[in-house]
C-alpha cells in the first residue's frame, strides 16, 4: 500500500454464471480517491455482474477487485462490504425494513455500532440526503424520488469508500434528478455511477468508462467519449435528441 | 376456512398449537436448507441468511394471491389458498413457514382467524395441505417420466388431494375437539364433498400458475429441480458465445389422453359431490349455506331421529369412518390410478431407468 | 377469507392502550381469549362480562363502537355456522316456534357466537391500537423464533409492493380487452400468478444482495427493543387478569 492507494483497483476480472453464460472478459480500471467516475454500456454488457463484484456478492472466476488496498475476498468480507456502498436500482429492493431509520441503521448496526453513535450516524445521513423528517415513515409511503435519496442514505450511513450506484437517475422527475445531482456533488466520496443517462453522466462525473461485450472499450474525459461518433455507435450508446456535450460546460 | 375463538375446546386447542410449534421448529431449520439449495449460481456464499427475505417474499406472494379472484360463473369467484403451490414452488418446509406466517398475520392484524385458534389453523391449512400436497406431488413425480409436464399432472393432482385431505384434518380436530355435538358423520360429509369440489379448482389453478413459472424459469420449481439441466460452462479469455440453455422438449403424444384422464378423475369426483355442487368458494361458508338447505328439506328426518343423550364421540364412529374411507379412497384411487397409467404407458414408450413405484 | 384482508385495522391514537408496549398487549389479548374460551358456555352472564371487559377497553383506547361492530362481520360465515346448528345437531329436541331445535346445537351455537365474537373483538382492538411495526417487536419479544419474525417482517414490508404489482398486472391486463368471465380464462390469470411468483422471487433474490451488501450475515441486527415496566405489565394484565375471576366463578357458580 502506497501513500496513494487507489479506492478501487479491477484487474483482469473475468466471470461466467455457471449456467455458461459469461458476462465478463477481463476488466481492467481503477480509480483514484474522490473521483467520480460514470460506467456506461448498453444492455447486456455486464455493468451489473462487474458491480456485484466489487463488494464480493459474486466471485469465483478469475482476476481481482482491491478496494483501498484490501482484496475482495473472504477473509475480509465484512471490511469490504462496509467500505463499498451500492445502491441498487429499484429502491423497494433496497428500503427492506418497516421503517426509514431502521433501514438506515441496518448496515452500521450490522458492523455492531449501538445507541447513541448509531443514531448519530442515521441522523447524519439522512441529514445528507435531506430526508431527516421522514425517518419514522414507512418506506412504502414515500416517493420515488425520496425513497431512491433514502436508499443513498443507507449506503451513506456505512460511511463507505467508494459509493457505487446502479441507474440513479433512472425513473426521477426532472427535480428529483437534480436534486439527486446536488447531493451527490456534495459527497467526499469515491463514486461510480452506472447510468444509461448520458447527459446525468457528463453532468456529474469528469470521467467516463464504457463496458461492451464484457471488456472496458474506453476510458477517458465523459466529454470527449460522448463527443466521439464512431465509438459511442460501436457500443450501442445514444446522446438524448438534440443534446450536444460540446455546448455543455461541465460542473465537476 | 379460518376457525375462530370457540370453535374448538381449549385443550385440542392448545394441543393444535403444541402440533404447530413443532412443525414450525422443524420447518425453521428445513426451510434453511431448502432455500440455501436453490441459492443463485455463481454466488459467493449463500445458505440459511437466504431463508428470511426468500420466505418473506414467497408469504407475501402467497399473501396476495390469495386476492387473485378466479371467476367461476356469474357473479361467483374462487381464490388460491396456496398450500400446495407454495410446496411445490419453494419446498414444503419453506411452505409450512409461509403459510404460518399468512395465517399469524391474518389472525393478529385482521382478526382473521381466532388466537386461540391459530393452532388449529395452521396444523390444517398450513401442515396438512403442504404436507400432503407435497408427499402426493414427489410420490407421483418418482414414478412419472422426467418430463416437464409430469411436474404439471403431479401439481394437479397434489393440489386436488391436499384440499379435501385438509377438511379430513379438521374433522378429525373437530371430532376430538369440537364445541358443540353436531354428528361428525355430517360434518364429514358436508366439509370434504365441499372441499372435493374446491379441491378441483384448486387443482387446475395450482397446475396452471406451476405450468406458468416453470415454461419461463424452471429453476425456480423447488418440486422440479432434479429436472433442471446442467449445463457447460467456462470459456475463457476469447469472445464464446455461451450455449442457449435448451429445454427439455414436451411431448405431444399423450398429452390429450393425459386430460382425458383427467377430466374423467374430475367429472367422477364431481359427480360424487354433485349433491353439494354450488360455486361459493370458501367451504365451511358452504357447509352452513348446504345445511340450511338440508334442513329445509329433510327437516323431519333430523326431527325423528331416535336420539337421547349420547355424546358426539360414539354416534358418529361408523359414519364418520364411512365418510373418511370414502374421500381417502377416491384420493388413493387417484393417484393409484394415475401411478398405474404412467407406469405402463412408461414401460411401453421404455423410456427411463426404473424406479421405485412408492405410492 | 375475502376481501377482508387487504384494509389494516389500525388506528393511530395517543390512548393509554396505544401507549402500552406492544408484548404486553399481544400477551393480555392472547390470555384473555384463552380465559374466554375455557368458560364454560352455561355461564352466561360471565359472557356479558366479557363483553363489558371489553367495552371498557374500548373506550380507554378511544375505539369507536361502530368501528369494532363493523370488523365483527369477518365472522358471518361462522355465524351462519351456529345459526344452523340447532337444526341439525343431534341429541334433545325442543320446539321453539313449531321448529324442533336441539338443545346441545343451541347451546353449541351460543358458545361459538359468544366465543367467537370476543374472540374477533379482542383482535380487533389488539390490532386497532398496535402499529405493524411494534407488532412485530412485540412478536419478536414474545420470543417468537427470530426467523419467523424477520418472515413475518419481510411480508408486510412487501405485501404492498406485490399486492401493487398484482393491480398494475390486472390493469395490463384489462386495458387490452381481457376480462376474466368464467372457467375459460384460469389460464391467463394464472399465468399472472406465475408471473406474480417469479418477480416476486426474484425481488426476494435482489434484497438478500442489498441486505448482503450492507454486511448482513444471518441475523438481523437488534435496532430497536421494547421494553416494559412492571407497572405496564400490570396495566395490561388487569384485562386477562379480570377475565380469570369471571371464568373461576363462572366455574364455580
Amino acid at each position: 500500500m502506497g501513500p496513494v492507494t487507489a479506492s478501487l483497483e479491477v484487474s483482469g476480472l473475468a466471470f461466467a454464471y455457471p449456467d455458461g453464460h459469461q458476462a465478463l472478459f477481463g476488466v481492467d480500471f481503477s480509480l483514484a480517491r474522490g473521483e467520480r467516475v460514470a460506467l456506461l454500456g448498453p444492455n447486456g454488457a455486464g455493468k451489473t455482474t462487474l458491480v456485484l463484484h466489487l463488494n464480493g456478492i459474486l466471485g469465483g472466476g478469475t482476476g481481482s477487485v482491491t478496494v483501498a488496498g484490501l482484496p475482495v475476498g473472504k477473509q475480509h468480507m465484512a471490511a469490504i462490504r462496509q467500505k463499498v456502498g451500492i445502491v441498487f436500482q429499484d429502491p423497494d429492493d433496497q428500503l427492506f425494513m418497516p421503517t426509514v431509520r431502521e433501514d438506515v441503521a441496518f448496515g452500521p448496526a450490522a458492523a455492531g455500532i449501538r445507541g447513541a453513535a448509531l443514531e448519530e450516524r442515521v441522523r447524519g445521513a439522512l441529514e445528507r440526503v435531506g430526508m431527516q423528517d421522514f425517518a419514522d415513515r414507512p418506506p412504502h409511503h414515500l416517493s420515488f424520488g425520496q425513497r431512491r435519496r433514502v436508499a443513498v442514505a443507507t449506503v451513506l450511513a456505512m460511511e463507505p469508500e467508494i459509493l457505487v450506484l446502479d441507474e440513479p437517475s433512472s425513473n426521477l422527475d426532472p427535480a428529483s434528478r437534480r436534486e439527486l445531482a446536488d447531493i451527490l456533488r456534495s459527497l467526499d466520496v469515491t463514486v461510480l455511477m452506472v447510468t444509461h443517462d448520458l447527459p446525468y453522466a457528463l453532468e456529474l462525473c469528469p470521467r467516463s468508462l464504457i463496458l461492451s461485450e464484457g471488456v472496458i472499450a474506453a476510458d477517458g474525459p465523459t466529454g470527449e467519449l460522448l463527443s466521439d461518433d464512431t465509438l459511442m455507435r460501436a457500443h450501442r450508446l445514444e446522446l438524448p435528441f438534440g443534446f450536444d456535450p460540446a455546448s455543455v460546460t461541465m460542473g465537476a | 376456512m379460518h376457525v375462530p375463538d370457540g370453535f374448538i375446546d381449549a385443550p385440542t386447542s392448545a394441543i393444535t398449537g403444541v402440533v404447530a410449534a413443532g412443525a414450525l421448529a422443524v420447518s425453521l431449520r428445513g426451510a434453511r436448507r431448502e432455500l440455501g439449495a436453490t441459492s443463485r449460481a455463481g454466488e459467493a456464499e449463500y445458505g440459511g441468511e437466504r431463508t428470511a427475505p426468500l420466505a418473506g417474499l414467497v408469504a407475501a406472494f402467497i399473501f396476495a394471491v390469495q386476492m387473485l379472484n378466479f371467476p367461476v360463473a356469474a357473479g361467483t369467484s374462487g381464490h388460491l389458498l396456496g398450500g400446495a403451490l407454495a410446496a411445490i414452488l419453494v419446498g414444503p418446509y419453506t411452505a409450512v413457514l409461509c403459510v404460518s406466517v399468512v395465517l399469524l398475520m391474518q389472525g393478529v392484524l385482521f382478526a382473521d382467524g381466532g388466537l386461540t385458534a391459530l393452532g388449529v389453523n395452521i396444523t390444517d391449512m398450513a401442515l396438512v395441505t403442504t404436507v400432503v400436497s407435497y408427499a402426493v406431488f414427489r410420490g407421483l413425480l418418482a414414478v412419472l417420466p422426467r418430463k416437464r409436464r409430469s411436474v404439471t399432472v403431479a401439481s394437479f393432482v397434489a393440489a386436488l388431494v391436499s384440499v379435501p385431505a385438509a377438511a379430513v384434518a379438521f374433522t378429525l380436530i373437530y371430532a376430538v375437539g369440537g364445541t358443540t355435538d353436531v354428528s361428525i358423520g355430517k360434518v364429514a360429509t358436508a366439509m370434504i364433498g365441499v372441499h372435493v369440489l374446491i379441491g378441483i379448482g384448486e387443482a387446475v389453478i395450482t397446475a396452471l400458475t406451476v405450468g406458468a413459472v416453470i415454461a419461463v424459469r424452471p429453476d425456480l420449481v423447488y418440486g422440479a429441480r432434479g429436472l433442471r439441466q446442467r449445463l457447460r460452462l467456462r470459456v475463457n479469455g476469447t469472445l464464446v458465445d455461451a450455449p442457449a440453455p435448451t429445454t427439455p422438449v414436451a411431448a405431444r403424444t399423450s398429452r390429450r389422453t393425459l386430460w382425458v384422464t383427467g377430466l374423467v378423475t374430475s367429472l367422477v369426483l364431481a359427480g360424487f359431490v354433485s349433491f353439494y355442487a354450488s360455486s361459493n368458494p370458501d367451504g365451511l361458508e358452504k357447509v352452513a349455506h348446504d345445511k340450511g338447505i338440508d334442513e329445509k328439506t329433510e327437516e323431519h328426518a333430523a326431527a325423528g331421529s331416535p336420539l337421547a343423550d349420547y355424546g358426539v364421540k360414539d354416534v358418529s364412529d361408523a359414519r364418520l369412518s364411512g365418510g373418511l374411507a370414502g374421500v381417502i379412497g377416491v384420493g388413493v384411487t387417484v393417484v393409484a390410478g394415475s401411478t398405474v397409467f404412467w407406469a405402463l404407458r412408461r414401460r411401453r414408450s421404455a423410456d427411463v431407468s426404473p424406479v421405485d413405484t412408492g405410492v | 377469507m375475502g376481501a377482508g384482508h387487504a384494509h389494516r385495522l389500525y388506528r393511530h391514537g395517543h390512548s393509554p392502550v396505544h401507549a402500552l408496549p406492544p408484548h404486553t398487549k399481544l400477551a393480555a389479548a392472547l390470555l384473555f381469549v384463552v380465559v374466554v374460551v375455557s368458560t364454560p358456555r352455561e355461564a352466561m352472564w360471565a359472557f356479558a362480562l366479557y363483553a363489558v371487559l371489553l367495552a371498557g377497553v374500548a373506550h380507554h383506547a378511544r375505539v369507536p363502537a361502530g368501528f369494532l361492530l363493523k370488523r365483527l362481520l369477518i365472522e358471518v360465515p361462522f355465524v351462519a355456522f351456529a345459526v344452523l346448528m340447532p337444526f341439525v345437531a343431534e341429541g334433545e329436541q325442543v320446539r321453539v316456534l313449531g321448529l324442533s331445535l336441539s338443545v346441545n346445537g343451541l347451546w353449541g351455537a351460543w358458545n361459538v357466537l359468544a366465543k367467537g365474537t370476543l374472540g374477533v373483538a379482542a383482535s380487533v382492538l389488539l390490532a386497532a391500537t398496535t402499529e405493524l411495526r411494534e407488532l412485530l417487536l412485540g412478536l419478536q419479544r414474545l420470543k417468537l423464533p427470530p426467523l419467523l419474525v424477520q418472515i413475518a417482517s419481510f411480508m408486510i414490508r412487501y405485501g404492498d409492493v406485490i399486492t401493487d404489482e398484482m393491480r398494475r398486472m390486472r390493469i395490463a391486463r384489462e386495458s387490452r380487452g381481457f376480462e376474466a368471465r368464467g372457467v375459460r380464462h384460469w389460464g391467463v390469470l394464472a399465468k399472472s400468478a406465475g408471473a406474480l411468483f417469479i418477480r416476486s422471487y426474484e425481488r426476494g433474490e435482489r434484497v438478500h444482495l442489498a441486505m448482503m451488501s450492507r454486511g448482513y450475515a444471518g441475523a438481523m441486527p437488534v435496532i430497536d427493543e421494547v421494553t416494559a415496566s412492571g407497572a405496564q405489565w400490570r396495566r395490561a394484565l388487569t384485562l386477562p387478569c379480570a377475565a380469570l375471576v369471571v371464568c373461576l366463578l363462572g366455574w364455580v357458580l
